[in-house]
């Protein structure tokens, strides 16, 4: 068995960095015998690749297992179905799918995340308004627990299934999923583009024509005054029929080409140079254009061409601010970014879409309605207040604040936004009595009673 | 936890009743804050900054006695601080301190060594107490208030200089020590501070007050800077009051 070594950790925004105790556990029973040891004070947490924002994926002081070797890939069964490792990325699965014609349920704007990460978070991808988040597909899951190993579907138990998904991390470390895989065509998207001036235009839009289509998301600037606040630019789309392309799959997903080498010094994102950004990409898009094909990996994942982007904020590192408010409360949208252009935050173009309706999860972050994300860098000093205020106004709008993103939200606030936070702290209560599954940010946000 | 602008939830206060550490707590985001533990040693005072905190939005305000004469108990002081705290403690003020006169120093040994034990030994025996939790826990934030008369001790305050020259050259070398451990230390180095320890005496040029020097501190915590100077024109003047010989330092006013 691998012995830990001390590393320092932080989520992708690198703005809580701790030390902890690092392990890479090979098998099953390596997860479970580090959940049993008595020896372990500090709390135990499971990491995949480190693709959340703040500090879920981290236990300062405590032990955090880096499920990187639990990554074995399945045959493809009947209807599509593959059982893959807790550790698998998104990237791999792709790889190796996609030639047979298949590809991921949903994808998250990178590649780079974890299968067990994609159910801790629950993930949505540009479906979500049709086929919903990534449990939903999940058919079945192997958890190891506190309590021991178990393999758990929506129908053989629902409560301790529902609790993870979404439950980042804290009701058990998935050691291998069932997943029903989307049969595709072809490797590409056909893409239809449109631009629209305000804001209003383009929520009009996505309420009479997202269903038109499978995958939908819009990049909003939010940093335009005035008139021009909320101008953006909507892309939709499905996968191409193979009589598009010549037959095969097409092109596969490459590695990044670019890599940012050090971190950049603290400032060079600033208002300036993200003001000429949102203006360039606007700028660039065009106003109306349909049936443009694209390769899957620009259509979802366009980041992924930059490797180690995230340091482009220098040592202070960034946030992502991600919402989602009930369809009755589209105005709750306008007010936030009114906020924040009013602010002069500097922030890249947020993504607006809508969702679908949400799943049993207690702490799955969707639900029916629009969400917002924008990412932030560390700096401005009205930042945390600001921020405090936004989520006063989606906590009033019914809506709530997506924990994957979260590195600052006051902890009172949980309750009020996942008002079925008990039912979660009962299922982890049963799984995990003496608390040994914790992280940073189950602390910072009380998110277990009893775990400090 | 600390949050991703370094807010701290846990506070814990060593010298409970210091002007500065409290004016640093008032400047902060209390509403953010779950628990403050102040330690030290006068009751009325003690209390009298609870209810102040506790108006100001702190969710929890506990105390603990703390004695900085009897540094052989400094552990136990930390023990029960960071228990106040709740087990894990994302911030430290460390500003037990007094300030004394130099005339009442000068000719009395007994003096001389209670004020070396309070400003020095007691701080330096409760950061030592403090080191294996800051360890283990893998992150917090510790504030050390140390002064300017430390950075070239002269004849007016020599033994308050000397204890805080001490203090402030342990915490340096302290904060190298945790810093792999991803705990942050900070020196602050506060000029001529107007508060109730320098009643009486004639503020020299470029004194300041609590509330300054709290800004200059909490701007500072949302980043790692070893030494801070408040004001922080201080640091130009020192780095070249440093340099002086000593029979142009002697004739300095102040
Ligand atoms: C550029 C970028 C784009 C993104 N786009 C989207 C998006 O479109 N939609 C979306 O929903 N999210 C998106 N995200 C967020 C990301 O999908 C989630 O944060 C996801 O959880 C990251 O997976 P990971 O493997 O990196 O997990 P980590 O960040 O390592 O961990 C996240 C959580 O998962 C838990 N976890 C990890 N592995 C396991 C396991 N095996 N068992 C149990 N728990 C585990 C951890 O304990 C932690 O709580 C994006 C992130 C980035 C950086």
């Amino acid at each position: 068995m691998a012995e830990p070594i001390p590393r320092r950790l932080s989520g992708w925004g690198r703005t809580q960095s701790v030390r902890a105790e690092v392990v890479a556990p090979t098998t099953a029973a390596e997860v479970a015998s580090w959940l049993s040891d008595p020896k372990i004070h500090g709390g135990v947490i499971a990491r995949g690749l480190g693709r959340s924002y703040g500090d879920p994926a981290q236990v300062a002081g405590g032990l955090v297992l880096d499920l990187v070797h639990l990554n074995h890939l399945g045959p493809i069964g009947e209807g599509g179905s593959i059982t893959v490792g807790g550790g698998a990325s998104l990237d791999a699965l792709i790889s190796s799918v996609l030639p047979k014609g298949y590809f991921t349920p949903v994808s998250p704007g990178t590649r780079q995340v974890s299968i067990g990460g994609a159910i801790a978070a629950d993930i949505h991808g540009k479906n979500h308004h049709r086929e919903g988040s990534f449990c939903s597909h999940v058919t079945s899951m192997t958890l190891a627990t506190p309590t021991g190993i178990m393999t758990v579907s929506p129908t053989s138990n629902p409560e301790l299934f529902w609790a993870t998904a979404g439950g980042m991390g804290l009701t058990g470390v998935v050691l291998e999923a069932t997943i029903s895989l989307l049969e595709v065509p072809s490797g590409l998207v056909t893409v239809d583009t449109d631009r629209f001036e305000d804001l209003d235009a383009l929520m009009a839009e996505m309420v009479g024509g997202d269903d038109r289509y499978r995958y939908s998301v819009a990049w909003v600037d939010c940093m335009a005054p005035g008139a021009r606040l909320g101008r953006s630019v909507l892309t939709r789309g499905d996968h191409a029929p193979s009589g598009l392309t010549d037959g095969s799959v097409g092109p596969l997903p490459k590695p990044a080409k670019l890599a940012v080498p050090f971190q950049a010094p603290s400032g060079l994102l600033n208002r300036a140079s993200i003001t000429a950004f949102n203006e360039a990409f606007y700028r660039r898009a065009p106003k109306h254009k349909v049936g443009e094909l694209q390769r899957l990996s620009s259509f979802f994942h366009p980041l992924d061409g930059v490797a180690n982007w995230n340091l482009l904020y220098g040592n202070r590192g960034f946030l992502q601010y991600q919402f989602v408010v009930p369809d009755h409360a589209a105005e709750t949208v306008r007010l936030v970014i009114d906020h924040l252009s009013g602010a002069k935050i500097p922030g890249f173009l947020a993504v607006l879409k809508r969702f679908g309706p949400g799943d049993p999860g207690p702490l799955s972050f969707p639900m029916a309605g629009w969400t917002l994300a924008i990412d932030v860098p560390i700096g401005p000093p009205s930042l945390p207040r600001l921020l405090d205020r936004l989520d006063d106004l989606v906590a009033e709008a019914g809506g709530r604040i997506y924990l994957a993103k979260d590195a600052r939200l006051r902890p009172e606030l949980v309750e009020v936004m996942y008002p079925e936070l008990d039912r979660f702290r009962k299922v982890k209560a049963e799984v995990d009595p003496n608390g040994v599954l914790t992280s940073d940010l189950a602390r910072r946000l009380n998110l277990v009673e009893g775990t400090r | 936890m600390r949050d991703a602008f370094g807010q701290p939830q846990r506070i814990v206060v060593l010298g409970g009743t210091s002007e500065l550490a409290l004016a640093v707590l008032h400047a902060m985001a209390l509403d953010r804050v779950q628990c403050i533990v102040l330690a030290g040693r006068n009751e009325d005072a003690l209390a009298r900054a609870q209810a102040a905190l506790l108006g100001a939005g702190a969710a929890a305000v506990q105390i603990v006695h703390l004695e900085a004469t009897a540094p052989e108990r400094a552990s136990e002081v930390i023990a029960a601080c960071v228990e106040a705290a709740g087990g894990q403690v994302d911030l430290v003020l460390v500003a037990v301190g007094m300030l004394g006169s130099q005339g009442d120093f000068d000719d009395d040994p007994a003096a001389t060594a209670e004020a070396i034990t309070v400003n020095l030994t007691w701080p330096a025996a409760a950061l030592a107490a403090l080191r294996p939790r800051l360890v283990a826990q893998g992150y917090g934030r510790v504030v050390v208030f140390s002064s300017v008369a430390g950075v070239r001790v002269r004849r007016a305050n020599a033994t308050y200089g000397a204890t805080k020259a001490g203090l402030d050259g342990f915490a340096l070398g302290y904060a190298e020590s945790v810093r792999d451990a991803g705990v942050v230390v900070q020196v602050v180095r506060p000029g001529f501070v107007a508060t109730k320890m320098t009643t009486g005496l004639t503020p020299p040029p470029m004194s300041t007050t609590p509330e300054v020097v709290a800004k200059i501190v909490v701007e500072a915590m949302a980043g790692t800077d070893l030494v801070v100077y408040a004001p922080r024109v201080l640091r130009p003047v020192f780095s070249i009051f440093k340099l002086l010989p000593q029979a142009v330092w002697r004739k300095l006013p102040g």
